[in-house]
C-alpha cells in the first residue's frame, strides 16, 4: 500500500516562505508560536501520570496481522520530559505499551538517516524533532509517496536505486603516484561541495517532492545532489564529469525540477537542494553551448 | 541457502573496508548487515583519523603514543602494524574522494588530539566518520559488491569439536528483517565479523541503538575467547540528556572544561597539569566525576565545556556540527553558552580475540573493527585511533580471509592449557535450560571427536536450530518483555561498572546479570508478524547484551589493579608485576572460564618499556 497524503494530512503548519531564509530562524519562530498552543493541549491531557503527558497518534499497518491489515491510528499517552524527541516518545510507547510498534532508528543523533517520518504533516527525523516544538497531539505517519512495509517503516529500495543510478562514486582521471601523495584540493572547492556531502540518505526530500510523486523515474533531489557532490569536486575526472552530466540531464533528471523548494525545506541537514539542482541546470546549459 | 566466498557481517567502516579488500583479492564477497551500510554507527564519528603523514612525524611516534595510551596493555605487533599501515590507508581514502578538510596548499589538514605527540589527526569537518562511511560505501557500489541489507545475522555456523581451536566456521544464519525469511549463508572461504560496538550494555552511551554486541556474543558462544572486555572507554564530553557526543575536537581546538565553581579543574585541581583538557579520556572522565561527586559539579550531574572564546568564525569553520548537536539535542547555543557535558560509555577496547590479520582461533572466522580485539588499544584507546583501526585491520582481514598469502602472525590466539587459569568467585553463565540460545552447533561432541559433517550441513543444521529458536520465541503467548530485562541490565551496568569500580559493585552487577538471565528464560515476543519484526530482533539482541555485560564484569572483577580505563577503588595502582596480561573469557558451553595471556611488548623492531602514563 502507499501513503498518499489525504486532505486532512496536508493541512499543516508548514510555511510557504521561500527557502532562502534561514532554517534555524524559522524553526525558532515556529517554536515560539507553538509553545502557547501546546500549553493548552497539555493542560487538557488527563492521565494516569503525575507530570505532563503528550499524546501520540501513530499510523499502524501490518499486512499479516488481523486488525492491522487496514491502516489505522493508535493513540499513545507518553509522559513528557524536557528535551524529549519524537523518537524518544515512540521508543517509550513501544517499550511500555506495545512492543509491536515498528519504526527504524539507530543513531539517535541525526546521522544514520533511519527515522524520517511524516510528523504533524511534514517530513522530519524523529530523533531531531523536539516534542516541545510541535503542536500536540503529535501525529506520526510513514513517509508519504512510499510503500509502507509496516507501521512507520517504508520501502527504501526505490530511493536507493535512484541514489545508485547517478554512479555515486569518485572516479578521477589519474592519481598522484608519489608515496603518501594526496590529491590537492583548494579550501574553496571543498567549501563548495561541503553542504552536498552531508546527505544521510533519509529520503525526506524525495517524499516531499510532488514531481517525484508523479514521476517514479525522476532521479529526485538526493540523487541529483549526490551527482552535484562529485560534479563540483575539482578532483573528479573530466570523462566521468561528462558522463555524470549526461545522467542528470536525461528526461527524468534535473529539468523535471520545478523549483518548489519542498525538498530544501524538509532536509534535516539543511542542504540547499533546490539551489544545487539549479546550478546543475546551469552547468548543463553551459556544456551544451560548448558543443554548438 | 546463499553462498559466497567471503561473508562480511556488518556494513560499517570495518566491514566495508574488509569487503573491498577481499574483492580486490578476487573473492566473491557479500556483506550481510542488519542496517543498510550508510546507517552504521561509523557515521557518527566526528573527530578524526590518526596517521603519521608528515615530515617531523613518524609511525614509530604514533606507535609509541598508542602503546603509552594503552597503558601497556596493547600488543606491540598489533600496534606496529597499525601505525605503519595507517598512512597508506588514509591516503587511500583520499584517493577514493573522501572530502577531508584542507590546508591552504590543498593538502589534507591535521590537528592535535588527546594523547598524541604530534598533530596527526586528519579530519573532514566535524563529520569525519560520516564521510569515511559514505566514501567506503561508494566504493562498494562502484565494485558491485553484493549487500544483503536489513538481514539480521543471529548465529554462526561452526563445527562442534570439543576444543575451539579445532573448530571451523562455514557460514552464518540470518533472517531477512523485511520478509522474515530465515536462511543459511555458506562461506566457502571465511566469515568476517564487523558488527561494531557494545554500548547498549549501558544506559548512558554515545553508541547507536543497534550497537548490541551481536558479533562479540556470537563468536563467544562459538568458543572464541573474548579479550580485555573490562576495558570500556567512557567519553568525558557527552550531552547529559541523550548521550550524544561532543567531539574531543572541541578540546583539540582549545575548548575548556569548567566545574560548577568556574574553575578550570584539569589544571587547578591537578588532574593533568601538563596536558589539561587534552589528557587521555579516562583521566578526564574520572576528573569530571570526581568534581561532580565532591560537590563541584553543576546540578550534581555534569560540568561545562566552553568554546565561546574560540570565536564564531573558527567554530563555524571547524566545529559547525557541534553547534547543531548542542542545539538539537540539548537546546543550548554553543556560541553563547557553555555546553553541559558528562562522561558516557563510548568505546569497547576489548572484544573478539584476533591476531594482527583479524583471524580468530576458529578457522575461517575473522573479526575486525570495534567488535575485535587485536589488542591495539589495550586499556585505553586514543581519540582518532578507532577509525584508522577499521581500515587497517578491515583491509588486512579482508585480504587474509580471501586467501592472500601473508607472513606468519606474531600474535597467538585460542585457549591453551599452558596459560594461567583463574577461578571465578561468583556464579556466572547460563542458567539451566537457558531459553532462546541455539547451542547444539557447538555443544560438545564426545571428547576429541571430529565433526565430520559437510560444510553445507553445518550451515543447514544451524539454520534449523535457529528456526526452532525463533519459532519458540514467537510461539510463546505470554511472558516477560525483553525491554524490561534490558533496561534493568543497562542500569546496573551504568551504576556498577562505570569509571569508578568497586568489588561490591561488580559482584552486585554479576548477581543482577544472573537474575536477568533467569528472567530472560521467560521472554516472549508479542509481535507475531513475520514482517519487519523488530520485537523479535530486539529480543535476540538483549540475549547478546546479557553475555556481553557478563564478560565485561567478569574481566573487571578479575583485574584488581588500576590500568587505563579500568579503575578499582581498592586497587588504585598499576601492578606491572602481576597484570601485564590480558583477561580472557571463554564461554565454555555456558560455564565461563577465565584465563590470562601475557601482553606482547616486543614489536617488529623494538621492545616497549612500561613507563608511567602521565599527561
Ligand atoms: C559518537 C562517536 C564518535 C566517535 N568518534 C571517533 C573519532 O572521531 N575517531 C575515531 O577514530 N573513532 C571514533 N569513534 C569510534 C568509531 O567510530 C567506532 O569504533 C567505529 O566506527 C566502529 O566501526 P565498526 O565498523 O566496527 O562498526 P559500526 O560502524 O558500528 O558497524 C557495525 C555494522 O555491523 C552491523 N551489524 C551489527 N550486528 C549485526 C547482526 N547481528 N547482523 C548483521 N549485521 C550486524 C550493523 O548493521 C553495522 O553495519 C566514535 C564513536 C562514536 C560512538
Ligand atoms: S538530501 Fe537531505 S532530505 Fe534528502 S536524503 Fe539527503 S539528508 Fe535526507
Ligand atoms: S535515529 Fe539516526 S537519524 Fe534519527
Amino acid at each position: 500500500m502507499s501513503t498518499k497524503p489525504s486532505q486532512s494530512e496536508t493541512e499543516t503548519e508548514t510555511d510557504t516562505e521561500p527557502a532562502t531564509t534561514g532554517h534555524q530562524q524559522r524553526r525558532l519562530d515556529d517554536k515560539r508560536a507553538r509553545a502557547d498552543d501546546r500549553d493548552e493541549a497539555a493542560a487538557q491531557a488527563e492521565t494516569e501520570f503525575d507530570g505532563e503527558t503528550v499524546e501520540l497518534k501513530v499510523f499502524r499497518y501490518d499486512p499479516e496481522i488481523a486488525g492491522k491489515e487496514e491502516p489505522r491510528f493508535d493513540t499513545f499517552t507518553v509522559p513528557f520530559e524536557t528535551g524529549m524527541t519524537v523518537l524518544d516518545a515512540l521508543i517509550f510507547a513501544r517499550d511500555s505499551y506495545d512492543s509491536s510498534l515498528t519504526f527504524r532508528h539507530s543513531c539517535r543523533q541525526a546521522v544514520c538517516g533511519s527515522d524520517a517520518f511524516f510528523v504533524n504533516g511534514s517530513q522530519r527525523l524523529g530523533c531531531q524533532t523536539q516534542i516541545e516544538d510541535l503542536e500536540w497531539p503529535v501525529r506520526v505517519e510513514p513517509l508519504p509517496h512510499s510503500d509502507v512495509v509496516k507501521d512507520l517503516v517504508v520501502e527504501m529500495d526505490h530511493f536507493y536505486d535512484q541514489m545508485e543510478s547517478v554512479d555515486p562514486f569518485f572516479d578521477p582521471d589519474d592519481l598522484p603516484d608519489g608515496e603518501l601523495e594526496e590529491q590537492r584540493q583548494s579550501r574553496q572547492n571543498r567549501e563548495n561541495i561541503k553542504l552536498s556531502t552531508r546527505c544521510i540518505w533519509c529520503g525526506a526530500c524525495m517524499s516531499s517532492c510532488n514531481i517525484a510523486a508523479g514521476d517514479n523515474k525522476y532521479l529526485g533531489p538526493a540523487a541529483i545532489n549526490k551527482a552535484y557532490r562529485f560534479y563540483m569536486d575539482d578532483r573528479e575526472g573530466s570523462e566521468k564529469r561528462q558522463e555524470r552530466l549526461e545522467i542528470i540531464e536525461q528526461e527524468h533528471g534535473v529539468w523535471r525540477c520545478q523549483t518548489q523548494f519542498s525538498c530544501t525545506d524538509v532536509c534535516p541537514k539543511d542542504i540547499p537542494l533546490t539551489e544545487h539542482i539549479q546550478e546543475l541546470k546551469r552547468e548543463a546549459v553551459k556544456e551544451n553551448l560548448k558543443f554548438w | 541457502m546463499y553462498e559466497h566466498d567471503v561473508i562480511v557481517v556488518g556494513g560499517g567502516g570495518a566491514g566495508l573496508r574488509a569487503a573491498i579488500a577481499a574483492q580486490e583479492e578476487g573473492a566473491d564477497v557479500a556483506i550481510v548487515t542488519k542496517l543498510h551500510p550508510v546507517r552504521s554507527h561509523t557515521g557518527a564519528a566526528e573527530g578524526g583519523i590518526n596517521a603519521a603523514l608528515r615530515d617531523g612525524d613518524s609511525w614509530e611516534d604514533h606507535a609509541y603514543d598508542t602503546m603509552k595510551g594503552s597503558d601497556y596493555l596493547g600488543d606491540a605487533p598489533a600496534i606496529d602494524t597499525f601505525a605503519k599501515t595507517a598512512p597508506d590507508e588514509v591516503i587511500q581514502l583520499e584517493h577514493w574522494g573522501m572530502p577531508f578538510s584542507r590546508e591552504d596548499d590543498g593538502r589534507v589538514s591535521q590537528r592535535p588530539f588527546g594523547g598524541l605527540s604530534f598533530p596527526r589527526t586528519t579530519y573532514a569537518g566535524a563529520e569525519t566518520g560520516h564521510h569515511m562511511l559514505h566514501t567506503l560505501y561508494e566504493q562498494v557500489v562502484k565494485r558491485g559488491i553484493e549487500v544483503y541489507d536489513e538481514w539480521y545475522v543471529s548465529e554462526l555456523a561452526v563445527t562442534d569439536e570439543d576444543n575451539p581451536n579445532d573448530r571451523e566456521c562455514h557460514g552464518v544464519v540470518a533472517w531477512d528483517v523485511q520478509s522474515g525469511e530465515i536462511a543459511g549463508f555458506k562461506a566457502s572461504d571465511s566469515v568476517i565479523l564487523a558488527t561494531g560496538g557494545i554500548g547498549q550494555a549501558f544506559d548512558h552511551t554515545t553508541n547507536a541503538v543497534a550497537n548490541t554486541g551481536d558479533g562479540v556474543a556470537m563468536a563467544y558462544r562459538a568458543g572464541v575467547p573474548v579479550e580485555d572486555m573490562e576495558m570500556i572507554q567512557f567519553h568525558p564530553t557527552t550531552l547529559p540528556s541523550t548521550g550524544v557526543l561532543i567531539s574531543e575536537g572541541v578540546r583539540g581546538e582549545g575548548g575548556i572544561l569548567y566545574n560548577g565553581e568556574g574553575e578550570r579543574f584539569m589544571f587547578e585541581h591537578g588532574y593533568a597539569t601538563n596536558d589539561g583538557e587534552l589528557a587521555s579520556r579516562d583521566v578526564v572522565s574520572r576528573a569530571e566525576l570526581t568534581e561532580i561527586n565532591e560537590g563541584r559539579g553543576v546540578d550534581d550531574e555534569h560540568i561545562y565545556l566552553d568554546m565561546r572564546h574560540l570565536g564564531e568564525e573558527r567554530i563555524t569553520d571547524r566545529l559547525e556540527n557541534i553547534l547543531h548537536l548542542a542545539e538539537d539535542f540539548e537546546g543550548v547555543n554553543g556560541l553563547e553558552e557553555p555546553m553541559p557535558v558528562k562522561p558516557g560509555q563510548h568505546y569497547a577496547m576489548g572484544g573478539i580475540e584476533t591476531n594482527e590479520f583479524g583471524e580468530t582461533c576458529v578457522s575461517g572466522l575473522y573479526a575486525a573493527g570495534e567488535c575485535a580485539c587485536v589488542s591495539l588499544h589495550g586499556a585505553n584507546r586514543l581519540g582518532g585511533n578507532a577509525l584508522p583501526e577499521l581500515i587497517v585491520f578491515g583491509a588486512l582481514a579482508g585480504r587474509h580471509a580471501a586467501g592472500k598469502e601473508m607472513a606468519d602472525p606474531l600474535i597467538e590466539t585460542g585457549p591453551s592449557d599452558a596459560l594461567e587459569h583463574d577461578e571465578l568467585s561468583v556464579p556466572t553463565g547460563a542458567p539451566d535450560g537457558d531459553a532462546g540460545v541455539a547451542e547444539p552447533a557447538t555443544d560438545g561432541g564426545a571428547q576429541g571427536a571430529v565433526d565430520t559433517r559437510a560444510p553445507t550441513d553445518v550451515v543447514a543444521d544451524t539454520a534449523t536450530t535457529e528456526e526452532e529458536r525463533i519459532e519458540a520465541l514467537l510461539g510463546r503467548e505470554d511472558g516477560v518483555n525483553h525491554a524490561d530485562v534490558r533496561a534493568d541490565l543497562q542500569q546496573s551496568m551504568t551504576e556498577n561498572v562505570n569509571v569508578f569500580r568497586t568489588e561490591d559493585g561488580l559482584k552486585q552487577a554479576l548477581a543482577d546479570i544472573q537474575d536477568a538471565r533467569k528472567r530472560y528464560q521467560d521472554v516472549y515476543v508479542a509481535d507475531k508478524s513475520r514482517t519487519f519484526n523488530t520485537d523479535l530482533q530486539h529480543t535476540i539482541e538483549t540475549r547478546n547484551l546479557l553475555d556481553v555485560a557478563e564478560m565485561i564484569t567478569i574481566g573487571a572483577l578479575a583485574r584488581d589493579e588500576f590500568r587505563g580505563a579500568h579503575w578499582r577503588k581498592e586497587h588504585q595502582e598499576r601492578k606491572d608485576d602481576e597484570w601485564l596480561k590480558h583477561t580472557m573469557v571463554s564461554w565454555n558451553d555456558g560455564d565461563p572460564d577465565l584465563w590470562y595471556r601475557p601482553v606482547l611488548l616486543e614489536g617488529h623492531d623494538d621492545t616497549y618499556e612500561p613507563k608511567t602514563r602521565s599527561y
